[in-house]
């Protein structure tokens, strides 16, 4: 070729720095709406002088969430290490039953509309259920219930995933002869990881809401559903808030750990580098 | 012995006939263009030889062997008009992917795609992902990952159709050069009769419905063809050779049976 070959964009570097780097100053405006919104909360409850069973103020919720902080914690490690089993467990479960499934057609296409209509049950339903299988007190109740609930969304993911190779790439493949396994490991689960990471993230979120639901049901005290319900009945608020906070703050780190896995994993997706 | 050797194949989708009692040999070297309008079957034809599809009736065969047991065998590079290159590898490892699968060894593998970067010219890119590229350039990667393991047989589904006339004819010189030094087959499927008389040893005009050869015109221009090669007399006078015979062939479509 004549023409000197010029590339479209140069090779990004610089690698987590310059990603957290950038993500500071995008998270700016979120970070002042955070603080305003908080502002706004506890400025409009003294205000109107509205009551602590409606709704407490954001300092008073985070004053009791500093003075119980070691209960709290302990109740929502269990919790969360609930959230975990159930979150591995159901995810690892729909990953291989959705290899199996691209793998066999047929299966897939039997199995398929049974999944795609579990997705829309409100499965949180069976919690009291899975608190008979198992003991309410141990964790394996939580577990399971989260598991039920993380299942589905990752297998519809991956399996949409598997199944949306390009179907040249396949052709590509048949001409160098590759076999069925070749084939998954080098083009179907490479194509179909964001499609996994996708489920995977929607997954986190239904993992914490699986474990503290569950223990709505029944559960020991040391957990964080069950001190929420108490502390609410025995109209402590803001100790109930407090462990909705904990609880909502587990919950976006279990899904902050995905989605950096994912961008470690992704690193070649381009809209990485945006 | 013929590299290519097609035998009254006739392909039918249904009750449709996408080609019919077609015959068609190709030696060793040859480059053999297949051109005809959309519907005429030479898509198809190429993908039979490529055991993508199997005929309906009648034989293909490449190097001797049943087209099945000359994929199995390797024998061919297939580049389609998309250049299905993969995100998460990069240039060098998107073209090491045919010899990982064949369990090349790595050094082997290493010295190879070197050696192919450097055919296709992209040395200094071996590191980018593909979306870093060009169109052209994207191509280039694709034709060599199709010839990485020495195929004999070069499979192309108008390569460079997604691309703007400058570098198409740029690649066009580019695939010549490699078809030189790689000294393998090379079956071409193009809507350009400017490209296929420019690049072929050899235009099959096809017709449409059934698809089937309407004619095959032997392209005499000399070797190797330069860039003042399309400014030839003969250029334009094959150019209107194949331009009349595809005509030709519209016409009997139409002529009342």
């Amino acid at each position: 070729m004549s023409a000197t070959p010029t590339a479209v964009q140069p090779v990004p570097r610089g690698g987590m720095t310059r990603l957290v780097g950038r993500r500071l100053t995008d998270w700016l405006p979120a970070a002042v709406v955070l603080v305003g919104g908080i502002g706004l909360w506890e400025g409009v409850i003294r205000a109107f002088h509205v009551q602590a069973f409606l709704l407490p103020k954001p300092s008073a919720i985070a004053s009791t969430f500093w003075h119980t902080r070691h209960e709290l914690w302990s109740a929502g490690w269990f919790t969360f290490q609930e959230a975990l089993g159930g979150f591995a467990v159901g995810s690892a479960a729909a990953i291989l039953l959705a290899l199996v499934l691209a793998r066999w057609r047929l299966l897939g296409s039997a199995l398929m509309p049974y999944a795609i209509a579990a997705n829309a049950i409100p499965i949180i339903a069976f919690a009291p259920i899975t608190n008979t299988w198992f003991s309410p007190l141990n964790k394996s109740s939580k577990i399971a219930i989260a598991a039920v609930l993380c299942f589905f969304p990752v297998l519809v993911n991956t399996l949409r995933g598997l199944t949306s190779v390009n179907p040249r790439a396949l052709e590509l493949m048949d001409s160098y002869a590759a076999g069925q396994f070749e084939i998954f490991r080098r083009v179907r689960v490479p194509t179909a990881l964001p499609f996994i990471f996708t489920g995977l993230r929607v997954a986190t979120v239904l993992a914490m809401i699986g474990a503290v639901v569950g223990e709505y049901f029944g559960g020991t005290l040391n957990a964080l559903g069950v001190r929420i319900l108490t502390e609410a009945r025995v109209s402590q608020f803001e100790e109930a808030w407090a462990g909705i906070v904990l609880a909502c703050l587990l919950g976006i780190a279990l899904y902050l750990a995905v989605a950096a896995i994912e961008r470690l994993t992704l690193r070649w997706v381009p809209s990485t580098f945006e | 012995m013929s590299v290519v050797a097609i035998t009254d194949v006739t392909k039918r989708f249904g009750g449709t006939t996408a080609l019919q009692g077609i015959d068609l040999e190709i030696e060793k070297g040859e480059f053999v263009s297949l051109i005809g309008p959309s519907g005429c079957g030479k898509s198809t034809l190429l993908r039979i030889i490529g055991d993508l599809i199997q005929p309906t009736s009648g034989t293909a065969a490449v190097n001797g062997k049943p087209v099945r047991q000359a994929r199995i065998d390797r024998e061919y590079g297939i580049v389609f008009q998309d250049p299905v290159l993969y995100d998460w590898r990069t240039v060098a490892k998107n073209i090491a992917l045919p010899l990982e699968v064949a369990r090349w060894d790595r050094r082997k593998r290493a010295a190879k795609v070197k050696e192919m970067i450097e055919l296709v010219e992209l040395t200094g890119f071996e590191n980018h992902r593909p979306w870093q590229l060009s169109g052209g350039m994207q191509q280039r990667v694709s034709i060599a990952r199709a010839l990485s393991f020495d195929p004999s047989l070069l499979l192309m589904d108008e390569p460079f159709g997604a691309l703007d006339e400058m570098t198409r004819e740029r690649m066009n010189m580019e695939l010549l050069r490699i078809w030189e030094a790689s000294a393998s087959t090379v079956v071409f499927v193009t809507h350009s009769i400017a490209e296929a008389v420019f690049l072929s040893t050899r235009v099959v005009v096809m017709s449409p419905r059934p698809g089937r050869i309407s004619n095959v015109i032997q392209v005499d221009l000399a070797q190797p063809r330069t860039a003042t090669t399309r400014e030839e007399p003969r250029f334009f006078e094959l150019v209107t050779d194949v331009r009349e015979a595809l005509h030709l062939g519209h016409d009997l479509e139409r002529a009342p049976a």
